[in-house]
């Protein structure tokens, strides 16, 4: 009815820039050969896309519902675990649970499936299986916290959520959970990334973008129909919300546990990226880091979380790197040594929130309709969002 | 009256603390009518809408809407020992009925506020479509996975012709906050309708707007009503749009009912007018 052609163009652009990058992220796992530049590019990419993801999760409770939570490092972490309990092989459960004589569960959803399908099928629907077990546990949790955590505001919703990670963190390294968390001890052996491939053509990086971009157009699906025009109610004014029908309790619930599920998702492919997983990182640490990316890239900004999450990554291991390394150019630098770049982080940080209080993008979108727009001339009006990545 | 009584208040007595609010206050308001609430400044005016629409829950009392009990209360335990208000026991025995504001929507019962509260990142189209998501047949997966795009078509179809007998439209795309005093007025009252009330409570509609704004206001308030049906309960200050348009007034001071009339009576009523102008402790 309204603008329907124009979206069709930004769509159809949208699809062929997204079509391109999958093309070159296969490419680079298969085709282009590893140096150094693409040693330190390859991680960067997997890590960027899964925090995209998690920031976009975030930024749908923070920026989209206007509940202020600070779980999701909790909820990385259940997916994380979830993830990797139910895919650890059969064969290496007592060498990865060697304190707890095996562990409890004893069978691998990736392993069960490759004994059907072949290795790398078994292993690609496998892993796709785990993400999604790992979703639905963070899911159940949240949905089990939300109860009693979202009928505090603001600032208590904060402390309240943040509280409830700190705790899940602890629980799961206790050794009375060992049979199923292995303790304080890593999980290993588990479907990663380098798994996931057809045949010999493998798709390490390809993988982590493939599920993120699905879980992120979700989303942004999501917001744009009628439940996201209900969230972004509650988030402008909670009384005028209750009082057009909207059940702020079941909103609220909604937007909680569905970004808990994607922070779950993100968990997990945290988990395959990173080959072991531990409690110990999951600390409030990493939900800051979250919260910065959410804020940098601009609060209410799907584009934005997605930018600030590459930005971030980027900078945090590989562009900033070389100010530990104790020489720049070639001369050495004595301060320039480990930590450092955490100094200088801080300080670009602190003028990003200084001269751009709204983040990169505001809450704005790169939208491709508005680009299409642009390109033939016409005046750009209402931006629809494409899926932006 | 002999028409159906669509609202009712029975002995609604709100009480915070140590201080009533409203004090044993009963209403009717019959279908199609428009009701006015009207009082000096605390009278306990908005306290009465906050009654009825959940957001508070009264202290004692029943509020009725289609003969059907929305909301029932009666103090218990502490509350019944502060208790300052008349007919403590009467419902004692009842079931407390204490719906949320959304609930109360849902039966029908949209209301405005006297401080304008528009969703300020939305346009003026968004803000009504978003009224429309109450009643929408979807569920969150078939929203988020367009499974039903005829509901959603359908939902942006009535609320641009919504906007259109409201004189939006020109406006669909602005941001709510950025239009005038006036139709950020009328745009909260289309947002309202779009809820699909039978019944609409307007909290001081004309507060702030001047006389012209305020004429323009009453003629608007009769046409929607006659437009969709509507039983109408308004908040005033305004005497020029009170006697105006209401069928009937219902006057309220320090918490208590101290006059109810058709306009005529209400205008030559002594206790009205010594409640609005003051009256001298020697007289």
């Amino acid at each position: 009815m309204l603008t329907e052609k124009k979206d069709k163009t930004g769509l159809f652009i949208g699809a062929v820039c997204l079509a391109v990058l999958y093309v070159f992220l296969i490419l680079l796992d298969n085709v282009i050969p590893q140096n150094s530049f693409t040693l330190l590019l390859v991680p960067v990419l997997k890590k960027g896309a899964i925090y995209s993801l998690v920031c976009v999760s975030m930024n749908l409770l923070n920026g989209f519902t206007g509940l202020f939570s600070l779980g999701q490092a909790g909820f990385m972490m259940l997916g994380g675990y979830a993830y990797a309990i139910f895919s650890i092989p059969k064969d290496q459960h007592a060498a990865v649970y060697q304190y707890f004589d095996g562990g409890l569960i004893q069978f691998s959803i990736p392993e069960a499936l490759s004994n059907v399908l072949g290795e790398s099928a078994g292993a690609i629907i496998g892993s796709i299986i785990c993400i999604m077990i790992a979703g639905i546990v963070a899911a159940a949790f949240a949905a089990l916290i939300g109860i009693p955590v979202l009928r505090l505001k603001s600032d208590y919703l904060a402390i309240a959520t943040l509280g409830f990670a700190e705790i899940l963190r602890a629980i799961f390294q206790w050794s009375g959970l060992g049979p199923i968390t292995n303790g304080s001890n890593l999980l290993r052996k588990y479907t990663s990334l380098s798994a996931i491939k057809i045949g010999s053509l493998k798709l390490a990086t390809f993988f982590p973008f493939f599920i993120a971009g699905i879980s992120i157009a979700l989303i942004v699906l999501l917001i744009n129909s009628s439940y996201g025009r209900a969230f972004k109610a509650i988030r402008d004014d909670e009384i005028a919300a209750e009082a057009m029908g909207i059940n702020l309790f079941r909103h609220k619930m909604l937007s909680f546990v569905i970004s808990s599920f994607f922070a779950g998702v993100g968990g997990a492919l945290l988990a395959m990226f990173q080959t072991t997983i531990q409690a110990t990182p999951f600390k409030s640490a990493m939900t800051y880091e979250l919260l910065l990316i959410v804020v940098i890239g601009g609060i209410g900004s799907i584009s934005g979380s997605c930018i600030g999450a590459f930005l971030f990554i980027a900078c945090n291991e590989w562009w900033l790197r070389f100010l530990d390394n104790g020489s720049f150019m070639g001369m050495s630098v004595p301060f320039f040594r480990d930590g450092f770049r955490k100094v200088v982080f801080s300080v670009i940080i602190m003028v990003i929130v200084l001269f751009f209080s709204k983040g990169i993008m505001g809450d704005r979108e790169i939208s491709f309709a508005g680009l299409a727009r642009r390109i033939r001339g016409s005046k750009p009006s209402g931006g629809k969002e494409a899926p932006a990545k | 009256m002999s028409r159906p009584v669509v609202l009712s208040l029975e002995n609604i007595t709100m009480q915070f603390g140590g201080v009533v609010a409203i004090n044993n206050l009963s209403m009717e308001i019959p279908e199609g009518n428009i009701t006015a609430l009207i009082g000096p400044n605390g009278a306990g005016k908005t306290t009465a809408f906050n009654c009825i629409t959940g957001v508070y829950q009264p202290t004692n009392g029943i509020v009725r809407f289609m003969d059907k009990v929305i909301v029932a209360s009666h103090p218990t335990g502490k509350d019944l020992k502060n208790y300052k208000g008349w007919n403590a026991d009467a419902y004692a025995g009842m079931k407390i009925i204490d719906p949320t504001p959304d609930q109360i929507t849902r039966l029908g019962i949209a209301r405005t506020f006297q401080n304008i509260r528009l969703w300020k990142s939305m346009t003026v189209f968004e803000n009504v479509l978003t009224a429309k998501h109450m009643r929408a047949k979807q569920n969150v997966f078939s929203a988020t996975f367009r499974a039903n795009a005829k509901e959603e078509k359908r939902m942006r179809d009535e609320t641009m012709a919504l906007l259109e007998e409201q004189g939006l439209d020109r406006f669909r795309d602005e941001l709510a906050t950025s239009l005038p005093y006036g139709l950020q007025r009328r745009l909260e009252i289309a947002r309202a309708l779009a809820t699909d009330p039978k019944l609409l409570l307007l909290d001081e509609p004309a507060a702030g707007m001047n006389p012209q704004e305020t004429l323009e206001l009453s003629e608007f308030i009769k046409q929607i009503r006659d437009k969709y049906g509507l039983t109408i309960l308004l908040i005033e200050h305004h005497m020029d749009l009170v006697m105006g348009i209401a069928d009937y007034i219902y006057v309220i001071d320090f918490g208590s009912e101290i006059a109810q009339g058709l306009p005529a009576e209400i205008q030559s009523n002594r206790k009205v007018i010594d409640a609005y102008l003051g009256v001298s402790e020697d007289e």
